[in-house]
């Protein structure tokens, strides 16, 4: 029975998070598209809203292109690697009370293993397709990943330290507990490492050089065609997702809100969210790309620092007060 | 200073050189000898009341049959801090077909220089990287010449022959076969047969 | 200034312990702005040699000129920079009326003057636009074509096409400017310093955009001279090297404009003055409408240059036709012999014609100084040492059109 239970969860978080994939990209079209004087997607459906799912047809329905001189084996796992791993990650978040696939106790530990696995799957994409620009691409993310992960996991050692668990539904149950009701207060240097870190974990602008398109055309991806390119594209949004939950969870106090809305649970932790995918959409629209050295003196030289001072601040005031 | 004042000036410096002066709708050009072009141009450059230090153009001109010495390469100088402006046009004869580069003196001549002999085969001596430029290696003939004809003499370039060669071996997995037997209908023509 | 040159490791190519990475940036890659091939040889990122390779759109529009009248060959400059054409067919009319000894009407000359500087607008937008893309603002990118998109319909009406326009002719222009098009200009230029600022918004204060373009692809003002490098990319550098004020052109001596000038030759300074170049021209479009002068469009010595428009001179078969008009072009008695080098101020820089001229109706050789084909024989001076990221903020800010460059 609760196996049954568990498959049941799975399949819902299954089918609900791949939904979000799918309009997470109708909706980056049309927010980018308004945000730029253009209408974004008009053709298929009533303002686009089919567009999505004609968009998975042609990936699948294309022509699976594999350059000759590409690793075979490695090539074909990659995307795999990519979206397994991030697919992963969504399991221990918990989306309302009691509502979450794995209640584990090192939840947090887990996304962040997640997250780094799915840079595996970029760095052997890169490095198997046999092609310049995707090796390129390929060396550029891992060095950024390896960089930020430093950050974002120190960022959330303030967290863990007020919390007093890696447990990410005990983390929202102790933000409830607490006098601000959320994390952000207390832990504002923390909310910033981790919010620009986390635009570096996915690879999204100002950190999109594993994929900068004006540089090496389209990095790690450069070799892929049809659904194994959508594979990664899938793979990054679902990052995206998970980044943006682990947010809302970590610092704005997860499903928890100002009042409870009767019969849907979940209202306030998907509001959040979306607003961290807003977020996403936002900067790209606004902001242009770092370089490689210097996106790397941004993490080595601000981001690790301010995350361990903010460490230092918070382990202080909390031996302090009590 | 005037054009034509500069022109007289290098005439007196270097009366063996200048072969002669012509004017044209006031832009004054100075006709000289190949053989110390740097070294005139290079003092055109630095001499403080001259200034050339902007090459405007640099190139070549075919004369074929129509004056003695077949090939000019045209030097259009200009002073930014001085304002003023000389046309130096250097003889090059056919049977020695080469002159000393100016890429010394201008770095931005590197270029013009390379045009020059891709297009009309003139050997600059001394320039740091002499290649063709606008056309790809093994282009046979300098296409500016005017013996050059206008449709390049009805033959391919090897290098578009080899690229229809592969186009050909490539074909059999194309779809459509562009490059299949020319003995073979496509689909299309088929079609057009039955219509 | 932000400290931002990359450390640079003093390694010759003998004493690396391994062999550079290369990579072919183009043919076909997104930030190469056309068939630019450039073969970079790397250090980790660092560039530690940059060759380009150029010609891939060579049409012979030279070898075509020496076979074609005067006026056949205007066409073929709107395929030169085809981003600004209409500056292009002005460069070209002007070496053309300087070699036949024409004089172009007063309001001829206004008019080029205004189509001129829209030209350097429309070339602007779409640098600008490609500049920030490259560098990772896509927003700007559409914020200029909305506002290109407006100028490419002025220049639909008044020549009927957005691109190439081929609307200048020898002795003048081919048709007059309508009211409607003058206001709807007027108007335009009106606002558009607005959207400027708005662009600026987006990136000019911007810290990675600062990142990326302060101290990047610098010049001495002595090297961008000796270079070659002409136009905005020259005067980025702090030289103030103009055509239109050195030797005045059409309107230009009439109007009152200034020429802004840079100090450190950096890529952001030559952004600058670009951004600085828009605003210039946008009020040199205004004192032209507000001065434009009643009279012809066309000079009357050289009524047989023109494209055919009168109707007594049409005539029904295509073969009469073009020997026709070839015969009464060598009727006139402008053609002399000679040789004249005259150049303008487009976009990119100086686009200079040199013509040699034997007598005859067409010309016996014509050959084009493009700005773009100097600027990017610049590049491997401009590219040593930088990043791979830096290498696509230095192909912009040189602002390069293939077309142009390889003819």
């Amino acid at each position: 029975m609760e196996l049954l239970w568990i498959l049941i969860k799975i399949i819902i978080v299954f089918t609900v998070v791949m939904i979000h994939v799918m309009y997470a990209t109708y909706f980056e079209r049309k927010v980018i598209g308004h945000m730029q004087v253009r209408m974004g997607p008009m053709r298929v459906g009533w303002h686009g809203v089919l567009q999505p799912i004609a968009d998975g047809i042609k990936a699948f329905f294309k022509e699976d292109i594999i350059p000759t001189a590409a690793d075979k084996k490695v090539f074909y796992a990659a995307p795999l690697i990519c979206l397994i791993s991030a697919l992963s990650a969504v399991a221990v978040i918990p989306f309302f009370e009691t509502f979450a696939i794995a209640n584990i106790n090192i939840g947090l530990l887990y996304i962040f293993a997640m997250s780094s696995l799915a840079s595996y799957g970029v760095v052997l994409a890169g490095w198997s397709s046999n092609s310049k620009y995707s090796f390129l691409g390929g060396l550029r993310s891992s060095a950024q990943v390896i960089s930020y992960e430093i950050a974002m996991g120190l960022s959330l050692v303030g967290v863990m330290m007020l919390a007093g668990s890696l447990n990410l539904s005990d983390i929202v149950h102790a933000q409830m507990q607490s006098s601000y009701k959320i994390y952000l207060i207390p832990q504002i240097i923390g909310f910033f490492v981790f919010v620009v870190a986390m635009f570096a974990e996915t690879n999204r602008t100002p950190f999109d050089l594993p994929e900068a398109e004006s540089e090496l055309v389209a990095g790690y991806c450069t070799e892929y065609s049809g659904m194994r390119f959508a594979l990664f594209f899938m793979a990054e949004y679902i990052g995206m997702i998970v980044m943006s939950c682990l947010a809302v969870i970590c610092f704005l106090g997860g499903w928890s809100g100002p009042f409870e809305v009767p019969g849907i649970p979940f209202f306030w932790f998907i509001l959040k969210a979306y607003f961290f995918i807003f977020l996403y959409y936002w900067v790209r629209a606004t902001l242009p790309r770092y370089r490689y050295d210097q996106l790397m003196a941004l993490g080595w030289k601000v981001l690790i620092p301010l995350a361990l001072f903010n460490i230092l601040l918070t382990g202080t005031i909390k031996s302090l007060i009590g | 200073m005037e054009s034509l004042e500069i022109a007289k000036k290098i005439q007196e410096k270097y009366p063996d050189e200048v072969v002669s002066i012509s004017e044209t709708r006031g832009q004054v050009s100075v006709i000289l000898t190949k053989d110390r072009i740097v070294e005139i141009l290079r003092w055109l450059h630095d001499d403080p009341t001259f200034q050339f230090n902007h090459l405007a153009d640099l190139c070549g001109v075919d004369y074929l049959g129509k004056k003695e010495v077949r090939f000019e390469v045209v030097y259009n100088l200009y002073s930014i801090p001085l304002r003023h402006s000389i046309r130096i046009r250097a003889q090059v004869p056919e049977d020695d077909c080469s002159i000393e580069s100016v890429t010394g003196i201008w770095m931005g001549a590197n270029w013009h220089e390379r045009e020059c002999y891709d297009l009309f085969g003139i050997e600059f001596m001394n320039h740091p990287d002499l290649r063709r430029i606008l056309l790809p290696e093994g282009w046979e003939g300098h296409p500016l010449r005017k013996d050059y004809p206008l449709d390049g003499g009805g033959k391919n370039w090897s290098g578009y022959d080899e690229v229809v060669e592969k186009a050909k071996k490539l074909s059999q997995y194309d779809f459509y076969g562009i490059y299949q037997d020319p003995t073979k209908k496509t689909g299309l023509e088929d079609a057009r047969e039955q219509d | 200034m932000p400290e931002n040159k990359t450390d640079l490791k003093e390694t010759t190519r003998e004493e690396m312990a391994y062999e550079p990475y290369t990579i072919a940036m183009g043919p076909q890659h997104p930030a190469t702005h056309g068939v630019l091939k450039l073969d970079l040889e790397l250090d980790g990122e660092t560039i530690l040699d940059c060759k380009p390779t150029v010609g891939f759109l060579h049409r012979g529009v030279e070898k075509l000129a020496e076979n074609m009248s005067y006026a056949q060959t205007l066409p073929l400059t709107d395929r030169l920079d085809y981003i600004a054409s209409m500056a292009n067919n002005v460069a070209y009319s002007i070496a053309v009326e300087k070699l036949l000894g024409i004089e172009v009407p007063l309001r001829a000359k206004y008019i080029r003057t205004i189509v001129m500087e829209m030209a350097r607008l429309t070339g602007h937008l779409l640098w600008l636009a490609t500049h920030a893309l490259d560098i990772g603002a896509m927003t700007v990118f559409l914020y200029c074509f909305r506002e290109r998109e407006n100028l490419l319909d002025m220049f639909e009406e008044i020549c009927g096409a957005r691109l190439t326009t081929s609307y200048t002719c020898i002795g003048g222009v081919r048709q007059d400017v309508t009211g409607h098009f003058l206001e709807s200009l007027y108007s335009f230029t009106e606002d558009f310093p607005s959207k400027i600022a708005e662009y600026e918004t987006l990136i000019d204060k911007n810290r990675i955009w600062l990142k990326r373009t302060q101290g990047v692809g610098v010049v001495s003002a002595e090297d961008a001279v000796s270079l070659g490098l002409t136009g905005p990319t020259l005067r980025g550098s702090g030289v103030e090297y103009d055509v239109r004020k050195h030797m005045p052109y059409d309107a230009y001596p009439y109007v009152d404009f200034e020429v802004p000038v840079g100090s450190k030759g950096d890529v952001y300074d030559r952004y600058r003055c670009r951004m600085e170049e828009m605003h210039q021209s946008n009020s040199i479009i205004r004192q032209c409408i507000e001065a434009l002068p009643k009279g012809p469009i066309r000079a009357p010595d050289a009524p047989d240059l023109v494209m055919p428009y009168a109707r007594q001179k049409r005539v029904v078969a295509d073969a009469t036709f073009a020997s026709g008009v070839i015969k009464l072009m060598e009727d006139t008695e402008h053609f002399i012999e000679g040789d004249v080098y005259v150049s303008a101020e487009v976009p990119k820089g100086e686009l200079g014609f040199y013509f040699v001229s034997d007598g005859r109706g067409v010309p016996y050789r014509m050959h084009i100084r493009s700005p773009s084909y100097i600027h990017i024989g610049a590049l491997p001076f401009l590219c040593k040492g930088q990043m791979v990221a830096d290498v696509i903020a230095i192909i912009g800010s040189v602002d390069v059109v293939l077309g142009e460059c390889d003819r």
